[in-house]
């Protein structure tokens, strides 16, 4: 064990869990979203249930390291695989066929990034952080399901969070195939399996995720 | 010889590890499309010799694509635009007549350049005595059917066992990682009761040899795969990943 996180397969292994754990979270959060489609009332009880509690608190911290963990990882694997390949680079384009995302997962991951950057700003600012902030000066946090519909009624913020969501369904249909040959969770017969689960788990939660802003953009 | 065709050939030329290298443009004429590539090759260089010129350095050996010595980056693929073969089984009907060929090394900070399109492949020897045998006691020679192997296992194991070594996963590889080619002789061992009783040490040794030689690590692109002149299968490396974590846990 002693130099499990200097080597490559062990910086992987780290990936993988972190970025399992992620996928379980967005399983979560779109469950949470869904109660949106059909019940206002439903969604603000969770909102409630959730906002600057002890157990929310401790979740969001595990979350926020799980997410920097994986970021960093993904920055030291990053930079060592560039090494890797030397100073001369090749002249000719690379003419293997391969599977683009898996090729782009980086680049993929900072558009989900910046994409998490804007979604922090326009919703957990405005819902778990002023419940922190200033809950205790009697400060009445406006209802969940008016924070969303707010924003979701201008057109260009539907547009971000779509596109937002295709970078994420591109970076999630090579992710979870990955993380789970990286654990070792694969043979010839799997292989295939796996990435037919990862297509299908990437789209549920994408288009889990999409509901609410295209529902709001609809129906106001 | 009833077809031959007219290339331009873009080579990479370079002295030495240190030397600084450049593409040295050539024209070859009337190749017979039945020659192979590396035939094609001394042809060019009979003519750079006629010419008192340099001729290009370039690894080859058995010429029937079993020793894995030859390599060579064509026009942007490992051993070239034909599918499960080495540069040595490819041949020149592959190309058009008047095509331009890019030829350059293998390309990876642990494969560095000797000269010309020859690489320093050393890297991949120091990874296998690092791990990549069985010890046996010596004395009488073991009946062949003494130790029962299911037929699959041993099909996998020799599935595995045809790697040559010819480092195109590494060429291929965006991250230049070796992960291919330490999987199947990780496999080729661990699938079989002799390789078992080292397997833990096996596993540790050979990926820390891996990571200090400066290889990079594996994103699962498949590109490998896709250039492995003997289609070893990266169903592989998710073994070489269980065995690593298998042993990193227990130890």
């Amino acid at each position: 064990m002693s130099n499990f996180l200097t080597v490559n397969i062990g910086r992987k292994f780290i990936m993988s869990i972190s970025g399992i754990f992620l996928i379980l979270f967005l399983l979560f959060h779109m469950s949470m979203n869904m109660v949106l489609v059909f019940s206002a009332e439903g969604y603000d009880m969770i909102c409630e249930f959730l906002g600057a509690n002890w157990y929310a608190l401790a979740g969001t911290l595990v979350l926020a390291a799980g997410v920097v963990i994986h970021i960093l990882y993904a920055t030291i694997l990053t930079l060592q695989n560039r090494a890797a390949r030397g100073t001369d680079r090749y002249a000719a384009s690379n003419r293997t066929v391969t599977e683009w995302s898996s090729k782009n997962m980086y680049v993929l991951g900072l558009i989900v990034v910046l994409g998490l950057l804007l979604h922090l700003y326009n919703f957990w600012y405005n819902m778990q952080y002023a419940e922190i902030a200033y809950g205790h000066d009697g400060y009445e946090v406006p209802a969940g399901s008016k924070i969303v519909g707010d924003l979701f009624v201008q057109p260009l913020y539907v547009a971000i969070y779509l596109v937002w969501l295709a970078a994420l369904w591109f970076h999630l249909t090579h992710g979870f195939w990955s993380a789970m040959h990286t654990i070792g969770w694969n043979n010839k017969i799997w292989l295939d399996r796996l990435k037919v689960i990862s297509n299908i788990v990437a789209t549920i939660i994408i288009i889990g995720f999409a509901v609410v802003p295209v529902k709001f953009l609809i129906f106001k | 010889m009833d077809k031959t065709i007219n290339l331009t050939l873009k080579v990479w030329r370079q002295n030495g590890p240190r030397e600084k290298g450049h593409f040295e443009t050539y024209q070859v004429k009337n190749i017979s499309v039945d020659s192979s590539f590396l035939e094609m090759l001394d042809i060019l260089n009979e003519q750079l010799i006629s010419e008192n010129k340099e001729p290009v350095a370039f690894d080859h050996d058995c010429r029937e694509g079993i020793c894995g010595m030859c390599s060579l980056y064509i026009n942007g693929r490992p051993h070239g635009p034909d599918d499960d073969v080495t540069t040595c089984q490819l041949h020149m009907r592959r190309f058009k007549d008047g095509d331009t060929v890019t030829i350059e090394p293998w390309r990876a900070k642990a494969f560095p350049v000797i000269k010309d399109l020859m690489v320093n492949r050393s890297a991949f020897d120091e990874i296998i005595a690092a791990g990549g045998y069985v010890s046996v006691s010596t004395g009488g020679v073991p009946d062949g059917n003494a130790i029962p192997i299911p037929k699959p296992d041993a099909d996998e194991a020799m599935d595995a066992a045809a790697c040559i070594g010819c480092g195109a996963c590494v060429a291929a590889c965006k991250n230049a990682s070796a992960m291919l080619f330490l999987s199947a002789k990780v496999s080729q061992l661990a699938l079989l009761p002799q390789g078992r009783v080292e397997a833990k040490r096996r596993a540790i040794a050979m990926v820390n040899k891996m990571n200090e030689l400066g290889f990079g690590a594996c994103t699962n692109t498949r590109a490998c795969e896709a250039e492995c002149p003997k289609s070893v299968s990266i169903s592989h490396i998710a073994r070489l990943n269980r065995e690593f974590l298998k042993a990193s846990f227990a130890s």
